[in-house]
């Protein structure tokens, strides 16, 4: 098949930036940590209050500015859905769902989830500004998705 | 033969359409491409 | 020289016209809906009597996602398998008729649970969420007759192989057979959820569905659906285009190979739409990434192949210097421009794609109306854009009539009027998104929260593309309506454009369809075995369904 000269340095061009863009995209992947959030952990939909650690949802700390931020999310709420955390904390959020699949997103930063039910969905990240942050459901879950929020107050 | 096979090739290079502006238009998009692209990464940095 | 125009038999062109006629109705509802959705999103306006906005959402998604682009496509591909490679046999005729009408019985069903509120479950139908079941079998009887259809194309085409004989197939027969391939393979998977997971469940035959399965199985089907938006859009660009403009096709080869391509890695790539999704382990979804990357490959081909062609055609004109060209091309016409604003649409559109399908970079997007807006570049304009150029012809063609002038500068302003609302719109979507402001919500302001306002203006502003796009949709009406039944009688021309190069042998080889389906289904096993396994053996308790609106 004959392929123009132009189009064949156009295509290694092209594909030398895909090869770079997987690259970028596998090491911060694989090597610094970055993953999508991917949890494997199960848990039954229907039992999710009585199932550890959601029968007691809300912030538990671990160790020296490590916390883990537990939250039941139905429609149309977020369990807690007010919460205070100390600035510089480094939070694993983890997420289940009782009903419906939805998400769980805090806009101006990198969280964001799906939230689905029978699974745990779980990231890490470290809230270093002080100040408000939403939390919200960016999956539609039904009639009252849009007024589905949740507030995060990052304290000194 | 080798005057001949370079001939080929002389008419072959004639053959080749002349595709300056593609090839410019071309990594035109993909200059536009990387842009966004390492932008949004940026983004991603910037909020860990 | 003076050859009869080759037309569409007038029988096929019957069936062409009835499937656009169904598409240009869902255009005309949907775009209503799309209008009212962005009006309600700006905050200024609500919705009377109580409609709730994901009934319109649902419906606006539906008719224009899934109906418009499925029955102009079949519409269009039967015209360019009958004017490529002769009338359909009566039994072919027949078989596409068939198809016909459970697509559109299929549509009105589903139609009517959506908009009785027995279905707002939005496109994607996502359980547990559940749906009236007629909703769910009126979107299996529309695939079903899609693939009724796909086989009437099928058969005309083995029809022709076999009396041409070491022949290589027209190009847009051999386009049209690549793109229903594809789709009889990708919609397996959401037939197989709809059919065998969401029917019976919605019918209370079985109490609970496994919702990661059924996902996974509409997302093996999701990505691929969009490449069958793009591959006609492709069709129009690489086989007529060259002959609207009066040029040559670039290359004939290079364009069957990108069609294969996207043949072999448009279906193993679903997890790129479930990159932070629980339940799936982070290789696979590598993997699929790695996949998705692959099929960047042909568009990139394909985007060199666009402006060769028009680069040939410009200097063949005497143009010169290095953007010469570009003033030799006929921006007067209609039938070009259209399909021309499309293909620019296109650049940011797959820039976008390729921004979604990188891990970190979809955490910084995902589900916001980043994506939305991603989709109304490609869909919503280029593959729509292109559509309209192609039925500027298509449709006088297949009625017996001719575009006034008229009508081709009315098609311009349509399509200047598009371009502006989809920049308004679209690109408020994609600003907004980078701000994190979700899709797929009705105005909400989460509480008076501060990132919430900041959101506001841009919403505003898709507002205003909302409303221009609707002033671009009732332009493309009477436009169609006038091709259809007002414009002057007389013959228009189906263009088809002939190879710069004579066919080179490759081009046969490429007529392999053992291998490539083959390999199509190797890539398939290969991406998705393990992790389907994983998802059936380590699944959950099922869900219950659920009516939350």
């Amino acid at each position: 098949m004959h392929i123009h000269k132009y189009e064949k340095i156009w295509l290694a061009f092209g594909i030398g930036c895909l090869i770079v863009f997987l690259t970028v995209v596998g090491v911060s992947a694989f090597a610094a940590g970055q993953q999508p959030p991917s949890c494997l952990t199960t848990i039954d939909p229907e039992k999710v209050d009585s199932t550890p650690p959601f029968d007691h949802p809300g912030l538990v700390k671990k160790g020296d500015k490590e916390y883990e931020l537990n939250i039941v999310v139905a429609a149309f709420s977020f369990t807690p859905n007010a919460i205070e955390i100390p600035k510089g904390a480094k939070v694993t959020i983890n997420v289940t769902s009782k009903d419906v699949i939805h998400g769980f997103e805090i806009p101006g930063t990198n969280v964001n989830m799906m939230v689905e039910p029978g699974y745990v969905n779980s990231l890490t990240t470290t809230f270093d500004k002080p100040g408000e942050y939403t939390i919200l459901c960016n999956e539609y879950c039904g009639a009252g998705h849009h007024m589905m929020t949740a507030r995060i107050k990052v304290v000194e | 033969m080798a005057k001949a096979a370079e001939a080929a090739r002389q008419t072959k290079k004639e053959k080749e359409p002349a595709l300056k502006g593609t090839l410019a238009s071309v990594f035109l998009l993909g200059f536009f491409i990387i842009f966004s692209w390492v932008s949004v990464y940026f983004l991603f940095l910037h909020r860990l | 020289m003076a050859q009869p125009l080759e037309k569409v038999d007038r029988r096929d062109a019957k069936l062409a016209l009835a499937h656009l006629f169904v598409a240009f109705t869902a255009l005309a509802l949907g775009g209503f809906a799309g209008l009212l959705q962005t009006l309600v999103r700006s905050g200024k306006f609500e919705l009377p009597a109580g409609i709730s906005y994901y009934t319109i959402l649902t419906t606006h998604g539906v008719l224009l996602g899934l109906v418009l682009t499925t029955f102009f496509i079949i519409g269009f591909q039967f015209a360019a398998v009958s004017r490529t490679t002769g009338a359909l046999s009566d039994g072919s005729r027949r078989t596409g008729w068939v198809g016909f009408w459970l697509m559109t019985i299929g549509t009105a069903m589903s139609a009517f649970f959506i908009l009785t509120g027995k279905a707002s479950v939005l496109y994607t139908f996502y359980a547990p969420l559940q749906a009236h079941a007629g909703f769910y079998i009126g979107l299996a009887l529309v695939v079903v007759g899609s693939w009724v259809s796909g086989f009437a194309m099928f058969a005309h085409y083995a029809r022709w192989r076999k009396t041409h004989r070491g022949q290589v197939s027209p190009l847009l027969a051999f386009m049209s057979v690549t793109n229903m391939v594809l789709w009889l393979v990708c919609t397996l998977g959401v037939a197989a959820t709809v059919v065998f997971q969401l029917i019976p469940w919605s019918l209370g035959l079985t109490d609970r569905v496994n919702v990661l399965l059924s996902r996974t199985l509409f997302w093996y089907f999701g990505h691929p659906l969009v490449y069958f938006w793009l591959l006609p859009a492709y069709m129009v660009w690489y086989a007529v285009i060259p002959k609207v403009i009066g040029g040559k096709m670039f290359s004939d080869s290079l364009a069957r190979l990108a069609f294969i391509l996207f043949l072999l890695f448009s279906i193993p790539v679903g997890f790129h739409h479930q990159l932070l999704e629980p339940g799936i382990s982070p290789f696979w979804k590598y993997v699929q990434v790695v996949l998705t990357f692959m099929v960047i490959i042909p568009s990139l081909m394909t985007a060199f192949a666009m402006f060769a062609t028009f680069e040939s055609y410009g200097r063949s004109q005497g143009a010169t210097g290095l953007f010469g060209w570009l003033r030799k091309l006929p921006w007067s016409d209609a039938r070009f421009f259209a399909p021309f604003v499309g293909m620019l649409f296109f650049i940011p559109a797959g820039t976008g794609g390729i921004i979604n399908a990188s891990h970190q970079l979809n955490q910084v997007v995902h589900n916001t109306i980043w994506v939305t807006g991603h989709f109304h570049l490609t869909v919503a304009t280029t593959v729509v854009l292109t559509f309209f150029g192609a039925s500027y012809w298509l449709i006088p063609h297949l009625t017996g009539r001719v575009m006034t002038k008229a009508m081709n500068r009315l098609a311009i302003i349509q399509t200047i009027v598009w371009a502006v609302g989809m920049t308004f719109m679209s690109g408020s979507m994609h600003f907004a998104g980078l701000l994190g402001a979700p899709r797929r919500s009705a105005f909400s302001t989460y509480g008076n929260s501060p990132q919430a306002l900041e959101w506001i203006p841009y919403q505003i502003a898709q507002a205003v593309g909302g409303t221009i796009l609707f002033i671009g949709i009732i332009l493309i009406l009477v436009i169609v309506i006038n091709l259809a039944f007002f414009a002057p009688k007389g013959e228009t021309e189906f263009p088809v454009a002939e190879a710069a190069a004579p066919y080179e042998r490759a081009a046969l080889a490429l007529e392999n369809w053992k291998l490539w389906i083959g390999l199509v289904v190797a890539l398939i096993l290969i991406a998705y075995t393990v992790p389907i396994i994983d998802i059936i053996q380590n699944a959950p308790p099922g869900s219950k369904g659920y009516k939350l609106w």
